[in-house]
């Protein structure tokens, strides 16, 4: 029984971590967030080169063969920074990989993936707010040599960043995975709340693509990358949730108002407790699940529903706590606070709101 | 990261399993002298105080062991291994830390074979939560002190033989940390009068408790005089994992899901109630949370890592958990959920409706909710004190 990191993963979140101060501070990730294509190719290159692209990635496929539980690590403390790197989507489209494609397609995508030279990401649902093999909407037709793609993926993460695409569809015989090359799709970008994690539309009607392009994908199979979907965002809401705490805590200590640090106030330093214990608790919930991913696949629906249900309240909270204690100056734009609000509100509904996972857990514990 | 368990400590398991099997008879097959055999036998294994150096009489057993002992002893809803809680919980290992080689003799068995029951002397009508400003007083007069002053909210006063005793020894000081002594006194004592109070589940466990010119020898002053703070904050310190805690949460949890089971909500099955679904998620959520938060902390003090107070944060869930989960059944069940046992339509003979009148006993004793968040706030976050 040992449930703590080991010296490597410690190793590897001191690495992550120097690299967000280093090359990437808060003022790099608000220019690449402004940029057109809001990708930064230099950084990718290097965190392709640290070897995080290709963590989960088989040894014999260019990776490092470790697993999910070593990969948040990483999305954990590039979060911290609000790294605006698609590692994230990058690991989602190499597990689908793994999970759906031929030796041949993985030999074929996954060493050009972790070397980054491919960036896929991964599109499943179609309709928001809804967790069902029947919210892909987006469909496959067969044709003489291939098949013609119908529909639009309306929510697909860091699709301008990408050049390929693995996009759910109904197929002729069930759920697929579409693999697409970024020049064969309309991609669209489309604003939202949080402009450090780029979402896009993405037109696939009338897309041909041949027969080998199409992977096909069981029900249980999205249901397991929607799972690790909510692994990797909880990761993520476990470092931005210890980042915007720690801005907030800091902040508590110097601010003086009525002669006194406002964190003396039991008003802040219970809401900041309040913080530290949901933080903890998702934090708990969230390496459990990590770890389920592949050494105890039968309990990660139950764990992953677990850790996104109890973190996608309680992050959204933290950050309206984190800038609310900050008074005015959190509300401020050029002041990073708010930056973290957006990505609790972003990550709230992202592979499942707090109501379906209880929903689930209530149907898995036997109501 | 694994939560496999060595071959050692899947035999340890199983050891306590076998035992369990052979020695705790059904409820309703425990005849009178069960209690008393029973703790016999737990005794004889080395399970009473089992963490506790062998020196003293425990079994030196280690972290993973214990959670392991306590977790199946809960999951068999078995009794207590040893009737007084509080001795084994921070009297003996307070009186092992600072105690006088006497001390240690004459104390530490009686806890271990359950024949003396202690409760603590802390709460004052005028300092709970503000537990240094204490003012029973004590006076050295030669070879014992006088202690003159009044204890409350004393759990298990009414049935306990000693009670570890906070008094000033010391008015003038500039720390209210400072000038605190720490005492053992036999609650049989001239001069000690208990007088139980009623708490609102209609039960006298606690009381209030006089201290009249008692006279109390030299000998039975715990640490030197003046250094009650600290024994206490160490004794304290000695609170284990919540290990134990999360399997009755979730014994508490499977009836609450078998209530909801059986119960109507306008005429309809309550289980399809999204409110009522979600409801008992969360609280699954929050047992699971302490769980592993629980083992993560075990880990940390495992690896000799230092845990600063990370307990609160279960202690928090805790309380929450025992407030909300009765609430939630009493509510759930209407007018029925109110009757109390013996009552014709009373739920799960009034469990429910009893567990809605006593979370207190968990939630307020050893620190209340914001306590726990103070010291939080305080200890891990580094904010300043109020």
């Amino acid at each position: 029984m040992n449930f703590g990191f080991t010296e490597e993963q410690n190793l590897l979140k001191d690495q992550v971590q120097r690299f967000m101060k280093e090359a990437c501070p808060m003022n790099r990730v608000r220019e690449i967030s402004k940029s057109d294509s809001t990708f930064d190719q230099a950084l990718w290159q290097q965190t392709a080169e640290l070897g995080w692209l290709g963590l989960t990635i088989p040894e014999n496929f260019g990776g490092l063969g470790l697993k999910w539980i070593d990969l948040i690590v990483v999305l954990e403390a590039a979060a911290e920074g609000l790294g605006p790197l698609p590692i994230a989507s990058q690991a989602l489209a190499s597990t689908a990989i793994l999970a759906c494609a031929s030796e041949e397609q993985k030999a074929s995508w996954l060493p050009a993936m972790a070397s980054g030279e491919a960036v896929v990401t991964l599109g499943l649902y179609d309709e928001a707010n809804w967790i069902d093999p029947a919210a892909v909407t987006a469909s496959a037709k067969s044709t003489d040599d291939g098949f013609v793609l119908q529909g639009k993926k309306p929510f697909v993460n860091d699709a301008l960043a990408a050049n390929y695409l693995l996009l759910a569809v109904q197929g002729p015989n069930g759920l697929a995975l579409a693999a697409v090359g970024k020049d064969q799709v309309t991609v669209t970008a489309q604003p939202t709340i949080d402009n450090t994690n780029p979402m896009a539309s993405v037109d696939i009607d009338g897309v041909e693509i041949s027969a080998s392009d199409l992977l096909p994908m069981s029900d249980e199979q999205l249901a397991f990358l929607t799972d690790c979907g909510g692994v990797a965002t909880t990761a993520e809401m476990v470092g931005a949730g210890t980042a915007i705490l720690a801005m907030t805590n800091g902040y508590a200590k110097e601010r003086i108002q009525f002669g006194k640090p406002i964190g003396q106030y039991q008003g802040v330093k219970h809401r900041l407790a309040d913080m530290f214990v949901d933080l903890e608790s998702y934090r708990s919930l969230c390496y459990f699940a990590a770890w389920a991913v592949y050494d105890s696949p039968e309990e990660l629906a139950k764990a992953v529903s677990m850790a996104k249900g109890y973190a996608s309240d309680a992050f959204a909270q933290i950050g309206i706590d984190g800038v609310g204690l900050h008074g005015a100056i959190g509300f401020t734009a050029d002041y990073d606070a708010q930056l973290y609000l957006k990505r609790s509100k972003w990550a709230r509904p992202m592979y499942g709101d707090s109501d379906y996972h209880m929903d689930r857990i209530a149907t898995l514990g036997g109501l | 990261m694994d939560f496999d368990y060595t071959p050692d400590e899947q035999s340890f398991r199983q050891e306590v399993r076998s035992f369990i099997a052979e020695n705790l008879p059904p409820k309703e097959q425990r005849g009178k002298n069960f209690l008393g055999t029973w703790l016999e036998k737990v005794r004889a294994k080395g399970w009473v105080g089992f963490a506790w150096p062998k020196e003293f009489g425990g079994s030196d057993g280690g972290l993973i062991e214990q959670a392991i002992l306590k977790e199946e002893m809960s999951l068999a809803k078995a009794p207590p291994l040893g009737t007084s809680m509080m001795g084994l919980a921070w009297v003996g290992p307070g009186i092992m830390e600072y105690g006088t080689e006497e001390q240690k003799k004459k104390f530490i068995p009686d806890i271990l074979d359950s024949k003396v029951t202690w409760c603590t002397g802390y709460s004052e009508p005028n300092h709970g939560s503000d537990l240094a400003a204490i003012q029973c007083k004590a006076e050295l007069q030669g070879d014992h002190y006088l202690v003159n002053g009044q204890k409350i909210w004393t759990t298990g006063a009414p049935w306990s033989q000693w009670i570890i005793l906070l008094t000033r020894t010391d008015f003038n000081v500039t720390s209210k940390h400072d000038g605190i002594t720490c005492f053992l006194v036999p609650m049989d004592a001239p001069g000690v009068e208990v007088r139980p109070i009623q708490n609102m589940a209609g039960d006298k466990h606690f009381a209030e408790i006089f201290f009249t010119d008692v006279q109390v020898p030299v000998e039975n002053r715990l640490g030197a005089e003046g250094e009650g703070w600290k024994v206490t904050v160490s004794a304290l310190a000695n609170e284990r994992s919540s290990i134990g805690e999360v399997t009755q949460l979730q014994a508490k949890l499977d009836d609450l899901k078998t209530l909801v089971k059986n119960s109507k909500r306008q005429g309809k099955p309550a289980s399809e109630d999204p409110k009522i679904r979600r409801t008992v998620a969360k609280f699954e959520i929050k047992i699971s949370a302490m769980k592993y938060n629980g083992l993560r902390y075990l880990t940390k003090q495992i690896k000799g890592e230092p845990l600063t107070s990370e307990t609160s944060v279960n202690k928090l869930h805790r309380a929450s958990l025992e407030i909300e989960m009765d609430d939630f059944a009493i509510e759930l069940s209407g007018q029925a959920g109110l009757q109390l046992r013996g009552g014709d339509e009373a739920v799960d003979n009034g469990s429910w409706s009893k567990g809605a009148l006593n979370w207190p006993n968990v939630v307020i004793g050893g620190g209340t909710p914001n306590i726990q968040r103070n010291i939080i706030a305080e200890r891990i976050l580094g904010q300043p004190k109020d």
